[in-house]
């Protein structure tokens, strides 16, 4: 079939149009590509990375980041960290929110499961005010919300099945929480300001939030290690919770993704022979873009 | 309206009565069922099928969300997160109805260039084509003000540079922003009336699209030979040929928009729409959704604002001119051994220009651009009236049927038609 390549070239070419948007600029070198567990079409959460990743965001980066549209309920949802829901309950209750009472006083009671996360700092000034001037950004979409650009022609093969890419920002989260160096010489870095390799124009207002060690993750059944407690391993595991804080139904969302688009083949399939079958009476190939076809006659 | 192929029959007395007062039933059939298709279209022509379908997607995507979304600047961010998160399936609604939106424009790319192609644009298609045009350009305000209801960065930044482009125009410039604005800036009274006429367009694409099919239904379908239809032989009836061929089609289209809602569900929108709207924070480069950058890019190739606004609404409205300004007597670049070629010149030129509509407006970019316009606005005006006067166009097939089955050949089945049907096809132009 002629026509259904020339559709397949032309709905290419489209494509390459359309990715085009990405292209911009940047001074920062592009991060390095991890391996995810939950890339590509069977990609699945790794719970205990999720737990882990919990862990250093609750005791390190909740300091200064909100994550306002999660839910401690959330961390118990199928897809996710896969706490139990009295796990879940009882990590709320060490929390208190506000609430207004009966009598309309501000009173504080203990978070419940349904509660939001509670933020570090009571609105954005405050959360400036206290880290020089700079907001820490809310965690809830991070993880989207950063992106980098690979440029021709790789931007074509991201979009692509199989050799797709759609990790960026976490790879970009990973890189710059390892991408605190020394600045080359004659960069001046103003006090409040740190130097970071990743960080669009360097200077980033966060000082380096984690050091090897700093977490202390539980042991594994011989009493060992399961990973190692170095600024890796956490920021590899930070990322991923915060890929699982932006797009909580990831794991929904693919596997019914694989099973709508088998739906489809196997319907494109058969509607393809039902076609031929009605068209069988009609007679001749249909043509398209063919003028060779037709000038010879 | 007029009777095509075999006309409806209603049987039973309620359908008689009905009929009688009203022949929607009638209308419908001679449309969809007995309408009298050439035999020898393409897959190109299922675009129109599918064009419908995503339409129907939209509104169908939209009121849903619309009953869970938000418009006030305060709220419409986390609202749609909250979709996102706590709608049964919202995730799936939202990723369905902004992938459709590029869905919907990748397939009127192709039914814009597939008429052009093919000289659909021609007497007497031109109604049809130019209520098509006026689809296109009601598709583009209704997904310009989509793209601004999640109200991250791009919306906010994306609704700022468009309405400052219309304050270029002049006399009504200021008055048109001012009310699209509802303030001194764009705000909460901005999306709240983008929401409402987000709402409102998509419908009165739907009464251009009844307009549409309404002058198909009277001119006809042109073809990938462009001669027009001669006999009963050179056509099918609309049901079952066409329709199983678009119902195909469509089912193979759903598996391409499908991977792009299950597997890559923000690849063709931005990061930054990911972060709140902050009027106090310009992102880096702003930059329209991909269907819009070659407009984009025709917008900023001149350094003058209102130039650059007339050059971008002229390059929409120029579409609406081809009838004329194409002096070929022959409709399908099938046999314009010529203009064949400046047609693919014109494509990868639409593609350099969207490209372009991505990149920064400075140095190599905006003289690219400038002489992309140019050679965009060379072809309605030098090259469609010039290539039609001095061409000489191959032999055309003596009809569509020769056309399928060779010259002098005979077929046995004949027609697709049912018997003693479409013994008048039409046969304008
Ligand atoms: C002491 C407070 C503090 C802590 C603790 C902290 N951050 Fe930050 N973070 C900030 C501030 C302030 C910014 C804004 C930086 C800027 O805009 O220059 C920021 C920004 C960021 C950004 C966005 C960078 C960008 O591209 O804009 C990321 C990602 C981030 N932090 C991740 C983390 C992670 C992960 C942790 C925990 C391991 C963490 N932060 C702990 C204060 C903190
Ligand atoms: C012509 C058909 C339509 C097109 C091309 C279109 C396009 C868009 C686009 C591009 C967006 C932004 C998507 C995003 O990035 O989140 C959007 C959002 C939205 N649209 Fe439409 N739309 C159409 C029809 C409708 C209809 C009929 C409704 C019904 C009210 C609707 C309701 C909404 C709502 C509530 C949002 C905000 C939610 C969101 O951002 O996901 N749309 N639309």
């Amino acid at each position: 079939m002629k026509t259904t390549r020339v559709l397949a070239a032309s709905l290419m070419a489209l494509g390459l149009s359309l990715t085009a948007a990405k292209a911009a600029d940047g001074h920062s070198p592009n991060p390095p590509r991890e391996n995810w567990s939950f890339a590509g079409v069977f990609g699945k959460f790794d719970k205990a990375q999720l737990q882990r990743g919990f862990q250093v965001y609750r005791e390190v980066c909740a300091n200064c980041h909100s994550m306002t549209l999660v839910r401690f309920r959330n961390l118990a949802e199928p897809g996710g960290p896969g706490f139990t829901a009295a796990q879940v309950k009882a990590l709320a209750a060490e929390y208190k929110v506000s609430e207004l009472n009966d009598n309309g006083e501000q009173v504080e009671r203990p978070a419940r499961p349904a509660d939001a996360w509670p933020s570090p700092f009571p609105n954005e000034k405050a959360a400036a005010a206290a880290n020089g001037g700079k907001a820490p950004p809310d965690f809830s979409v991070l993880a989207k919300a950063r992106t980098y650009e690979r440029g021709f022609p790789l931007f074509v093969v991201d979009a692509m099945p199989f050799v797709g890419y759609s990790e960026q920002g976490v790879d970009y989260i990973h890189a710059l929480l390892n991408g605190y160096e020394d600045p080359p010489a004659g960069t001046e870095v103003p006090a409040g300001a740190n130097y970071n390799k990743y960080y669009d124009g360097h200077l980033i207002a966060m000082a380096k939030p984690l050091s090897d060690g700093q977490v202390t993750y539980a042991k594994g059944e011989n009493g060992e290690p399961v990973v190692p407690e170095t600024v890796d391993q956490y920021s590899r595991d930070v990322s991923a919770f915060m890929a699982w804080a932006a797009e909580p139904h990831l794991e929904a969302r693919k596997a019914l993704g694989f099973r709508v688009i088998l739906f489809l083949i196997v319907l494109s399939g058969l509607l393809y022979y039902v076609k031929k079958k009605v068209w069988a009476d009609v007679g001749g190939e249909v043509h398209g873009l063919q003028p060779e076809l037709h000038k010879a006659g | 309206m007029s009777a095509h192929g075999t006309a409806y029959v209603p049987k039973s007395g309620l359908a008689k009565w009905f009929e009688s007062r009203l022949p929607l039933v009638g209308l419908v059939h001679s449309s969809f069922v007995s309408f009298p298709v050439p035999r020898n279209l393409n897959y190109f022509w299922t675009f129109g099928a599918i064009l419908i379908m995503m339409l129907g997607v939209q509104i169908a995507t939209g009121i849903w969300l619309a009953m869970h979304y938000d418009p006030s600047a305060n709220a419409a961010f986390n609202s749609v997160e909250h979709i996102m998160r706590d709608v049964n399936y919202g995730w799936l609604l939202r990723y369905m109805h902004a992938n459709g939106a590029s869905m919907f424009f990748v397939a009127v790319y192709i039914h814009i260039f597939r008429g052009l192609y093919y000289g659909s644009y021609k007497a007497p298609r031109e109604v049809l084509y130019i209520l098509g045009v006026i689809i296109y350009l009601l598709m583009m305000a209704t997904a310009f003000l989509g793209y601004t209801l999640p109200w991250g960065q791009m919306s906010y930044w994306g609704a700022t540079v468009i309405t400052n482009i219309l304050a270029a125009i002049p006399i009504v410039g200021d008055t048109i922003q001012s009310l699209l604005w509802g303030g001194y800036s764009v705000g909460s009274p901005t999306l709240n009336r983008f929401f409402s006429l987000h709402y409102l367009l998509p419908f009165m694409i739907v009464g251009v699209v009844v307009l549409h099919v309404w002058a198909l239904h009277v001119t006809g379908q042109n073809n990938p030979t462009g001669i027009p239809i001669k006999s009963g032989k050179d056509v099918v009836a609309f049901t079952p040929y066409a329709t199983i061929k678009d119902v195909f089609a469509a089912a193979v289209f759903m598996i391409f928009f499908a991977y792009w809602i299950f597997y890559q569900p923000n690849y063709l929108g931005h990061a930054d729409n990911y972060v709140p709207a902050n009027p106090g924070v310009t992102p880096k480069h702003i930059v329209p959704e991909w269907y819009f950058l070659p407009f984009y890019a025709i917008l900023r190739a001149v350094p003058d604002k209102l130039g650059g606004v007339i050059l971008m609404f002229g390059a929409v409205l120029i579409l609406a001119f081809a009838p004329w300004l194409d002096t070929s007597r022959v409709r399908s670049s099938n046999y314009r051994p010529i203009y064949r070629q400046f047609f693919w010149l014109f494509v990868i030129v639409c593609i350099i220009l969207g490209w372009l509509g991505a990149k920064p407006p400075e140095g190599g970019y905006v003289i690219a651009s400038q002489i992309c316009t140019a050679y965009y606005f060379a072809h309605f005006l030098l090259v469609m009236p010039l290539v039609g006067l001095f061409e000489t166009p191959n032999r055309l097939p003596g009809s569509i049927l020769e056309s399928v089955t060779g010259p002098g050949k005979q077929v046995d089945s004949g027609s697709g038609m049912p018997v003693g049907a479409a013994a008048a096809p039409p046969s304008k132009g």
